[in-house]
């Protein structure tokens, strides 16, 4: 569902491909409702070894990270700082877990490619940035860990399953039409970078 | 103190410094981020240097490390020949990450190669990293302490030019590690250049250049120039926070160097997301610290 709340865009889970049909790269979105981290070796598992996802994320959220968690007593952990790592080494399995799992809003860190711009596309989903570094205003907005598996991968990597609450800002970074916003400023920086190397080279010439 | 009490006092002052050193960033780079996003105009640039200044704000507040990936510990060591715990520094620093990764705590980031598990205690085999210098005549020991994040770890490149393609060889060489890995490291970056004679000098010096303060320079009048056209030139293709686009892209650029082969130019990149954290703390033989990236703290 998308609601509007004092001119921010909020997605609740479950978001349907409808409710992205409006969202564009550039727009910062929030999120309420079901988060899993989800990062390189659970896209492994699911993709290459064909096992079924312990959570499940469909027209759901999951969240490159690798969070630090505190165990509180009966089971139960606390979120103490969660922030977003690369989603380009997601990028590899990324069409495909899209398609096995469902996800409908995959969060990370920096741009992804043509695997994520396809799936998002077909499939109608969108990549978006956290900025990253900002660890514990992400925890702040977890409101609960209400499920922690694949817990054999270690503290980073396993699929802690949130409950999140106004998570955000979301930088909307691959929309539904599979526009990619890195993509698009790589362009334009790759255009400045020649620029700048021209310039500075007029007076590096220290060997003679 | 006996020795022991000695090893004890300095594993507790050196975790609760980790500890420090994950929550508050240093005096320099909280500076020059809030000069950088003065600066910034565009929506998205603001609600991105916000949510930071807005983060660091509840790290300190809660206690907590204020990003979640608190890195691989790095320990730059320069230490007196005299100071009396050179011997046990090592296995001291080892005690110092465990200690601080319970109770920080940090995030377990050692995972042992080829056998492939994390070790559940944020050390390994090798890491921490320690690089000594061993000064004569001195009795002090100064630890350069830094948290390498993966993603900020992830453009670091080396390589050894012929002489031919000369110092505009190496312009275009760290230009193009920041329009393709930099922008996933958490602009605005801290980039550092080592210049030497083969792949690990350059690596290694492109590390040490990024524990500088803000704002230093090349003591070599031609590199200190390099760095200042760098940096303009890799602004000027406005990375922006998070490589999101904006007015700037680096919080500087600091250029390290040693002499060369004739035949050869080694160069290095290493670069430091906007969180870089970074410590700088001196001992002296009886444990007086002194710390001068971070004010305000006592141990």
């Amino acid at each position: 569902m998308l609601t509007i709340k004092d001119g921010k865009k909020i997605l609740t889970t479950p978001v349907s491909a409808e409710d992205l049909k409006d969202i564009h790269i550039g727009d910062i979105v929030y999120l309420n409702g079901s988060l899993t981290t989800c990062r390189d070796v659970a896209h492994r598992r699911l993709v290459e070894e064909g096992r079924p996802l312990p959570v499940d994320v469909k027209d759901a959220a999951i969240f490159h990270a690798g969070p630090i968690i505190r165990p509180l007593e009966n089971d139960r952990f606390e979120m103490v700082s969660v922030g977003p790592t690369t989603s380009m080494r997601m990028e590899k399995f990324e069409y495909e877990f899209v398609q096995k799992s469902g996800v409908r809003v995959i969060v990370g860190k920096g741009g992804m490619g043509p695997n994520t711009e396809r799936a998002c596309r077909e499939f109608g989903a969108i990549h978006c940035v956290f900025p990253a570094g900002n660890a514990v205003v992400a925890a702040t907005e977890v409101e609960e860990i209400v499920d922690a598996q694949w817990r054999d991968l270690g503290m980073p990597e396993t699929l802690w399953h949130c409950r999140v609450k106004e998570f955000g800002p979301l930088i909307v970074s691959i929309d539904p039409e599979g526009r990619n916003l890195f993509e698009e400023n790589k362009v334009i920086f790759n255009q400045r970078k020649e620029k700048a190397i021209e310039e500075i080279c007029k007076h590096v010439g220290f060997i003679k | 103190m006996n020795k022991q009490e000695q090893v004890q006092q300095m594993t507790t002052y050196m975790a609760n410094f980790v500890s420090h050193i994950a929550k508050v960033l240093p005096d320099d780079i909280i500076a020059k981020l809030d000069e950088l996003g003065a600066q910034e105009d565009a929506p998205l640039s603001k609600v991105i240097y916000e949510t930071m200044k807005r983060n660091q704000k509840l790290a300190k507040e809660l206690n907590r490390p204020s990003c979640q990936d608190t890195g691989v510990l790095q320990f730059w060591v320069k230490c007196g020949v005299d100071f009396p715990l050179i011997g046990e520094l090592e296995p001291l620093l080892k005690e110092a990450v465990v200690k601080s990764t319970f109770e920080a705590p940090l995030r377990h980031n050692s995972v042992e190669t080829f056998d492939e598990f994390n070790t559940g205690l944020n050390v390994g085999k090798g890491t921490p990293t320690v690089w000594w210098d061993i000064i004569p005549n001195s009795d002090k020991c100064e630890i350069y302490a830094y948290m390498a994040g993966g993603g900020c770890t992830l453009p670091g490149k080396a390589m050894v030019l012929m002489p031919g393609a000369g110092y505009e060889g190496v312009t275009r060489f760290v230009l193009d590690v920041m329009t393709s890995y930099g922008i996933n490291a958490c602009p605005p970056l801290l980039v550092g250049v080592g210049v030497a004679t083969s792949v690990e000098t350059a690596a290694l010096l492109s590390k040490k250049a990024l524990m500088r303060p803000l704002g230093s320079h090349n003591e070599n009048e031609r590199a200190a120039y390099m760095e200042k056209l760098l940096e303009d030139g890799i602004n000027s293709i406005g990375l922006g926070p998070q490589g999101m686009g904006g007015k700037y892209s680096v919080m500087g650029v600091h250029i390290e160097n040693t002499a060369r082969h004739p035949s050869a130019i080694g160069v290095a990149v290493n670069v430091g997301c906007w969180s870089h954290r970074r410590g700088h703390i001196i001992f002296d033989k009886d444990l007086n610290y002194t710390i001068d990236t971070h004010s305000g703290v006592t141990l």
